[in-house]
């Protein structure tokens, strides 16, 4: 089923100034009002409810809201790790069933493999698909190399600083070269320069090599300085509070954002929406 | 997170640096050596007590006598008969640890991976399990007679146990994170148990065959104490028909010794399996 022009942005309020034309790229993950209720020794508990957006391959979009709120829920279901309880997800117009691998997923926690050096874990995905040694070696240098990580081939992850393990971890999702990238929080623990420095290469790689992202995350001024598209949600059972616009172009300098004046609306503005539910 | 070490091909280290490194290190190395001596001390400060009680305060029937052990053990390592004997204990030992650990850790996997056979089996693995292995000793040699095999096969099933119940754990506790990260990636099941079941579960499976050590000296001892004609255990049992008390602690030492080596082989294979372990032992601690 396509989208028309009228539904593709449904979950945005009626009334949202930044409001923009849908783009022409077609639609990567479609959410179709999506509930999911987990069962747990105390009862159910919904985490999200009544979900419904469109993410557009090529997009840079962010889900930002309260701990809690169901925004890992949203990524989980894009990969097939479970269904939704209610309504669909679809990817490219086909339900998303279990393990959808065209999808990379990259979480706070690593999960690099310990027993494995660098160079080996990022030869993993290129292992499963098994390409010849020397041409994955030959890949596993260049992913390397963009990300940073030149000269670490050897060491294991207990060897690397917090950085170093993000930026392994971002080089073996880039390996198997996924259409779009689910990331859960993946800079959380990172102090706040290098968050910035990876914010800007996530960005940079993002762009350079076409990759959708869908990018969870609990910092405002995270959601708002790297995405095209910002969705807000609301509190425990997450709903869609707000879809924005980030009115920043796509070739954007992040170090200097705290000084432009439309980023620094738009955060407070945000962050006027989420206080009332941040207490 | 944890910090980078000084094993992490990182930018030299300057003079200073250089220098603090490598007076830390002849600090630990003091410690070390004086840890040495103090064991060494404690050694002869024990041998001695036990001579001096033995000549003048308890009979060397019931303690022996440590210069009586010494020429027992010098007699046997002349004659041969210490390493023919502690031939055959390592023989029936190692091969029964083998065939156990082999078995065990196959078995580990497969339940580790089906689920539902694990909860099948679970209730008769855990009967089997709480039976004291040993008191099989007469059924098996009712089966495999008195010869070496019975002790191999006693050994192997009190090692299977422990690699399997172990391997079993290692299987059980692979990260789900980690197959699902995998998964994503196009892994089948056979990359899955590769990839990251295996090498995840070696660490247990370590776990295993450090307690097996033991263990399988037990089985082969055992076996020998209740029939044989060879072996530490016979040794032992040897001496004790003949009230023969330091003959009996030399059995008993050779028997120490042996366990000490194989418990040695099973760490030196353990670095060799996990040379990231190397790497996670040498981080520096930080909270």
């Amino acid at each position: 089923m396509r989208h028309s022009a009228a539904t593709a942005w449904v979950g945005q309020t009626l009334d949202d100034p930044n409001a923009r034309q849908p783009t022409e790229a077609p639609v990567l993950i479609s959410y179709r009002g999506v509930g999911k209720v987990f069962e747990t020794d105390r009862g159910s508990m919904t985490a999200v409810r009544d979900i419904t957006l469109d993410i557009r391959e090529g997009e840079f979009v962010t889900l930002v809201g309260p701990s809690g709120c169901g925004k890992s829920t949203l990524l989980n279901m894009a990969a097939g790790l479970f269904e939704p309880t209610t309504g669909s997800v679809h990817y490219r117009d086909t339900l998303v069933t279990p393990y959808n691998r065209r999808v990379g997923y990259m979480t706070q926690n690593d999960h690099l493999l310990p027993w494995r050096d660098v160079q080996g874990n990022v030869m993993i995905p290129l292992e499963i698909r098994g390409m010849p040694r020397a041409e994955a070696r030959d890949r596993v240098q260049q992913l390397l190399d963009k990300v940073g990580l030149k000269g670490f081939e050897r060491a294991y992850p207990a060897q690397l600083s917090g950085g170093m393990r993000k930026r392994c971890a971002l080089a073996r999702l880039l390996a198997y070269d996924p259409e779009a990238l689910l990331m859960d929080e993946p800079f959380g623990a990172l102090d706040a320069q290098l968050r910035t420095r990876m914010q800007i290469e996530i960005r940079r790689l993002a762009l350079e090599l076409n990759k959708t992202v869908v990018f969870v995350t609990h910092d405002l001024d995270e959601a708002v300085s790297i995405a095209d598209r910002c969705v807000v949600f609301t509190q425990r059972p997450g709903t869609i509070a707000r879809v924005v616009d980030v009115p920043l172009p796509r070739e954007r300098d992040l170090m200097q954002l705290r000084h432009d004046n439309s980023y620094r609306d738009l955060t407070a503005e945000l962050w006027q929406l989420l206080a009332p539910d941040m207490e | 997170m944890t910090q980078m070490n000084l094993t992490a091909p990182a930018g030299a280290m300057t003079a200073p640096e250089a220098s603090a490194t490598s007076r830390k290190r002849d600090r630990e190395r003091q410690r070390r050596n004086r840890i040495w001596m103090a064991r060494g001390g404690f050694l002869v400060a024990f041998v001695a007590a036990w001579q001096i009680a033995a000549m003048y305060f308890i009979s060397d029937f019931f303690i022996g006598r440590p210069d009586a052990i010494a020429t027992k053990l010098w007699a046997w390592a002349v004659n041969g008969s210490l390493f023919y004997h502690a031939s055959i204990t390592s023989i029936e030992a190692l091969a029964g640890f083998l065939l156990g650990s082999l078995v065990g850790m196959a078995a580990g996997v497969l339940m580790g991976r089906a689920q539902t056979l694990a909860e099948i089996v679970d209730p008769f693995l855990m009967m089997f399990y709480s039976l004291p292995k040993v008191a099989l000793a007469p059924m098996f040699i009712l089966w495999f007679g008195i010869g070496i095999d019975m002790k191999i096969y006693l050994t192997a099933t009190i090692v299977f146990f422990l690699v399997f119940l172990n391997t079993y754990a290692g299987v059980r506790s692979v990260s789900r994170e980690q197959v699902a990260i995998l998964r994503l990636m196009g892994a089948r099941e056979r990359h899955i148990l590769r990839k990251v079941v295996l090498p995840s579960a070696v660490t247990w499976v370590f776990n295993g065959l450090r307690l097996s050590v033991p263990y399988a000296l037990i089985g082969a001892i055992v076996g020998e104490l209740i029939a044989s004609n060879k072996g530490l255990g016979y040794l032992l049992a040897n001496a004790s028909g003949q009230y023969d008390t330091s003959a009996m602690f030399a059995a008993l030492i050779a028997i120490m010794v042996l366990a000490l080596a194989l418990n040695l082989a099973v760490k030196v294979v353990e670095r060799k399996a996990m040379p990231w372990k190397l790497a996670e032992d040498s981080r520096e601690m930080s909270i």
